[in-house]
């Protein structure tokens, strides 16, 4: 219990990642809660890296978690890019009302 | 060791609270705040596993960009939020049953894996990127000595991806307004013979 291994940081990790998901199926109507709740579960992911890359004495893990914050990054402003122009065309941003496509 | 005990769970416990409320909050605002939180405490984790670099890139890269971004368009955007919440209830059971697989089938993986602690947890035996000895040199040090040599073109693709997103998001926002615009490929291809005409005007006529 008092120490500290992989197994602890790996469980913060997979309850992290349960709460992004069950982030996306409350808030299915908010656009916004729905890309933070994905921000939630890349950081689980890369909890995940990081406590694989300090148990494993390798420093690839953290290379990656690198790459992961960094895709994280570019899809925050393209997602938050078009919520803003989805709003500044349609006025709402209602996941329902996405639905010109038909798909 | 009980202190480090102490930090993480202190750390993981508000970690996993404001992810909590990240996606119970009813005013977007606050769950923004709650996921710079979130984001903190992750970052503190990171200390306690030893890579300060990816710790410190998480508060300047998250906190710093991504957070106020997500803050900058909540408030920007003026949205009925109430409305938003409709369903909140309506889709609780099925979020609820897939968030409880998916914690099983994790539970299943990592408890399984330690149960078993008779398995040997296989070190590869050559790592990728070998971690520094301990106190050897500092962590970022030992993470650019790696980015820049093993992973010099992943790390270059991940800067075109940095750009291709910034592009991205400017062509979708720029807006072009009516306004009227210097425009110099005309100016420069003007000509005094096509402009300027010389009009012999007979005295006392006018033009």
């Amino acid at each position: 219990m008092m120490q500290i291994g992989l197994e602890h940081y790996l469980t913060v990790a997979a309850i992290l990642f349960t709460l992004g998901l069950f982030g996306i199926f409350l808030n299915r109507k908010n656009v916004i809660i729905i890309l933070m709740s994905i921000e939630l579960m890349l950081l689980a992911v890369n909890i995940n890296l990081v406590a694989f890359s300090t148990h494993m004495q390798d420093l690839a893990g953290q290379v990656f978690a690198m790459f992961v914050l960094t895709v994280a990054a570019a899809e925050a402003a393209i997602g938050l890019a078009i919520l803003v122009v989805y709003h500044r065309n349609r006025g709402s941003i209602e996941v329902e009302d996405i639905n010109m496509m038909k798909g | 060791m009980i202190l480090q005990a102490l930090i993480f769970y202190l750390f993981a416990f508000v970690a996993v609270g404001a992810g909590v409320m990240v996606i119970v909050a009813r005013n977007p605002v606050h769950s923004v705040l709650f996921l710079i939180l979130a984001f903190f405490n992750a970052a503190g984790l990171f200390v306690l596993m030893g890579a300060e670099f990816l710790a410190m890139l998480l508060v300047i890269v998250y906190v710093g960009a991504v957070a106020v971004l997500f803050l900058f368009v909540v408030m920007m955007l003026d949205i009925d939020f109430i409305r938003l919440r409709e369903g909140f209830q309506q889709y609780m059971p099925i979020g609820g049953v897939l968030g409880l697989i998916l914690m099983a089938e994790l539970a299943v993986v990592v408890g399984g894996h330690f149960a078993a602690s008779t398995v040997v947890v296989e070190h590869s035996a050559t790592p990728v990127a070998p971690g520094p000895a301990v106190g050897d040199i500092t962590n970022a040090e030992a993470l650019g000595r790696v980015l820049y040599t093993d992973y010099v073109y992943i790390f270059q693709a991940a800067g075109l991806v940095l750009l291709v997103a910034m592009i991205g998001a400017i062509v979708l926002t720029l807006r072009h307004r009516n306004v009227r615009r210097q425009r110099i490929a005309d100016q420069t291809a003007r000509h005094a013979k096509d402009t300027v005409e010389l009009v012999k005007v007979p005295t006392g006529s006018g033009v």
